[in-house]
């Protein structure tokens, strides 16, 4: 009836609430508090046609507990198996976190902005993370890994608050025999440590960049990324070569519910993947 | 139907007691009216029987924090203003179950709720009210995703403007350019005269609508009379929002000290989002039976006002009821323009009528205004 009528498909139209069943293949402990699960769709159609890019989140869901905002740790040139990192932080991530192999979920998803792989071709990456947030930058690193001449120079600044918490770290030799530099900072060293001190924005001091050349992709707590931020900048890196992934409060992940408002950004489907900028004259706003 | 029916965009003029054939020729096409009608000492908006049903001869005060029921000497069945419910609440729905889930064998089953929805008329609308389920469009149907509980929903209503002759003092939809008349997105118009209504037809099923009520092509004296009677309620309102310097001068302005003076009185009760015809926030709640079998997923109505509304692990984004006020206002007069190319007011004055201590926010922005403080 009047003012511009929904057409007739949007009645067939699935919800994109709706998630889709999938079943836990593997959980991989990172840290304490923390572990990877693989997840696979039970239905084939879904698992063989899904796909995300670097950078994107899934929707996971718990039936009776809630959904949450979960970056995609995995490879994208492997998405019949979806990788989340997920710290057991809140009541549905700690119900995630007695889940066993072979147990169900729901996920949907991809959603969000990815890092520029496509923009960064031909150029240097600095890749900075702290804490989790190497999970969603971990997608980035095996395609580059994977395209590894497609790059320049590519170094990974990373640190966590002990050396039991460095995420992947594991894997850190692989991506080092990769051809990416990987350079660790804890805020507190146990006996064995050899490595840096201190924080993870200092790590820019140990590094040489082509303010023309590079792209910075970074995450991790917000106050980290500011200093990110002005490490980069201080080095003439143009604010528009700065890309950082945010977190909010998201419930619905297809901008609905406005939880993850950023002025006039949402996280959801803006970001998470954000230029600078684009965003600073918002950013490190106080309680924005 | 000797008569014949009225094309789309004509203007008729409908005797008084036809209203209830117009009522009647929607019912029998299926539809069921909402409408407004006194209860609580308030003009809701519900189910209504016919036109006994309607507000005859009241009206209300309104004023910034106050709303007061009024009889008047005029027999007006759209004498009263917006009322503190909006169309939203049958488009948007308060509260909408999502789907539910049952675990059978071990394997989960996924059920989308198929609730069947009712064609209905939604009758009086206001011309801001339409403005506003422009904008819910806009939010629900425009992007990448569809919400296709408000879609299902917004594809089976009929709607029945009305014009507004008088003014409140919260009103300022003149500002916002919304009205006092409707300009279009509604099937049947009504101005309503002493005597008659006059009706602009916006489709053909609001020309249907109008077989059998003895309708005559409007009088140029007629549409005289009716836009007199638009023109008092635009020389009636009180209230001005400039926008000219909007999105920028709010932005420029984050940390103004009006800010701290607004948090000071504000009690972040959320009154203002859920009587706003535009404001769209949601949350969602999770249910389940004792044996974790079935559980369901609702969405409910959210309000930026509530505390945990920006929770993430390690605290609230806006821990602080400045914070909280700063988001809804920049997002109704800012963002949402960056957002959705559209202001997210309308200038229906709710917010103000029902904010519990009063806060306007053309008072809000006019300080802002006066005191620029970078």
């Amino acid at each position: 009836m009047s003012l511009a009528p929904a057409p007739a498909q949007l009645r067939m139209m699935p919800d994109p609430m709706l998630p889709h069943p999938a079943v836990i293949e593997e959980i991989q402990p990172e840290a304490y508090g923390i572990a990877t699960f693989s997840l696979v769709f039970t239905d084939p159609a879904q698992a063989s046609t899904y796909r995300f890019q670097a950078g994107q989140f899934n929707m996971i869901y718990l039936p009776g507990f809630g959904e949450v905002a979960i970056s995609i740790s995995s490879n994208p040139g492997t998405p019949k198996i979806v990788g989340h990192t997920i710290r057991y932080a809140g009541s549905v991530t700690r119900a995630l976190g007695r889940l066993k192999v072979g147990d169900m979920l729901g996920v949907r998803g991809p959603y969000g902005s990815a890092w520029p792989l496509g923009k960064a071709l031909g150029k240097s990456l600095v890749i900075v993370a702290g804490g989790i947030g190497l999970a969603p930058l971990r997608p980035a690193l095996l395609w580059i890994l994977r395209h590894r001449e497609d790059y320049g120079r590519v170094v990974l600044l990373c640190g966590a608050r002990t050396p039991a918490d460095l995420l992947y770290s594991s894997e850190f030799e692989r991506w080092q025999a990769g051809g990416v530099e990987v350079h660790t900072t804890v805020d507190l060293a146990d006996e064995n440590w050899r490595g840096q001190v201190g924080v993870v924005p200092a790590l820019f001091y140990r590094i040489r960049v082509d303010p023309k050349q590079t792209l910075v992709m970074t995450c991790g707590p917000e106050i980290m990324m500011r200093f990110v931020i002005y490490e980069a900048l201080a080095r003439r890196i143009p604010k528009e070569s700065v890309f950082l992934s945010m977190e909010r409060n998201m419930k619905c992940a297809i901008g609905f519910c406005g939880h993850c408002q950023f002025g006039p950004t949402f996280i959801c489907k803006d970001g998470p993947v954000l230029n600078f900028a684009a965003i600073e004259p918002f950013f490190g706003k106080e309680d924005f | 139907m000797a008569q014949g029916l009225p094309r789309i965009s004509a203007n008729v003029v409908v005797p008084k007691p036809s209203l209830q054939k117009v009522f009647d020729n929607l019912r029998s096409s299926g539809f069921s009216l909402i409408g407004p009608t006194v209860r609580e000492g308030a003009v809701v908006l519900d189910e209504i029987a016919g036109v006994e049903d309607l507000p005859l001869g009241w009206t209300a005060e309104q004023e910034p924090a106050h709303y007061r029921l009024k009889q008047t000497q005029h027999q007006g069945y759209f004498d009263y203003g917006v009322a503190p419910q909006s169309w939203k609440r049958f488009l948007h729905l308060p509260q909408v179950k999502l789907f539910s889930v049952e675990k059978t064998d071990g394997k989960w089953v996924m059920k989308a709720d198929e609730e069947t929805i009712p064609l209905r008329a939604f009758i009086g609308v206001r011309a801001c009210e339409l403005a506003a389920i422009g904008i819910q469009d806009r939010v629900f149907l425009s992007g990448e995703f569809r919400d296709p509980h408000y879609a299902r929903r917004r594809e089976r209503i009929f709607i029945l403007a009305a014009n507004c002759g008088r003014a409140f003092s919260t009103c300022f939809c003149s500002s916002m350019k919304t009205g006092p008349k409707a300009t279009g997105g509604f099937d049947l118009a009504v101005t309503e005269l002493p005597d008659a209504f006059v009706m602009e037809v916006g489709s053909e099923m609001g020309s249907e609508m109008l077989r059998e009520t003895s309708w005559e092509p409007a009088t140029a004296f007629d549409l005289g009379r009716a836009a007199q009677t638009v023109q008092n309620a635009e020389r009636g309102i009180e209230r001005e929002l400039r926008t000219d310097d909007l999105p920028k001068l709010l932005y420029d302005n984050l940390e103004h000290s009006r800010w701290d003076d607004v948090a000071a009185r504000c009690l972040s009760c959320g009154n203002c989002t859920q009587v706003c015809p535009t404001c769209f926030c949601v949350t969602v709640e999770d249910t389940c039976d004792l044996k974790a079998t079935v559980a369901d997923r609702t969405r409910v109505w959210d309000s930026c006002f509530v505390r945990e509304f920006s929770h993430v692990h390690g605290g609230n984004i806006r821990p602080t009821i400045r914070s909280r006020y700063r988001q809804w206002l920049t997002h109704k007069l800012a963002s949402w323009i960056d957002q959705f190319g559209t202001s997210g007011c309308v200038g229906c004055g709710r917010c103000i009528t029902w904010c519990p201590v009063g806060i306007d926010l053309t008072e809000e922005v006019k300080a802002i205004r006066e005191k620029v403080q970078r």
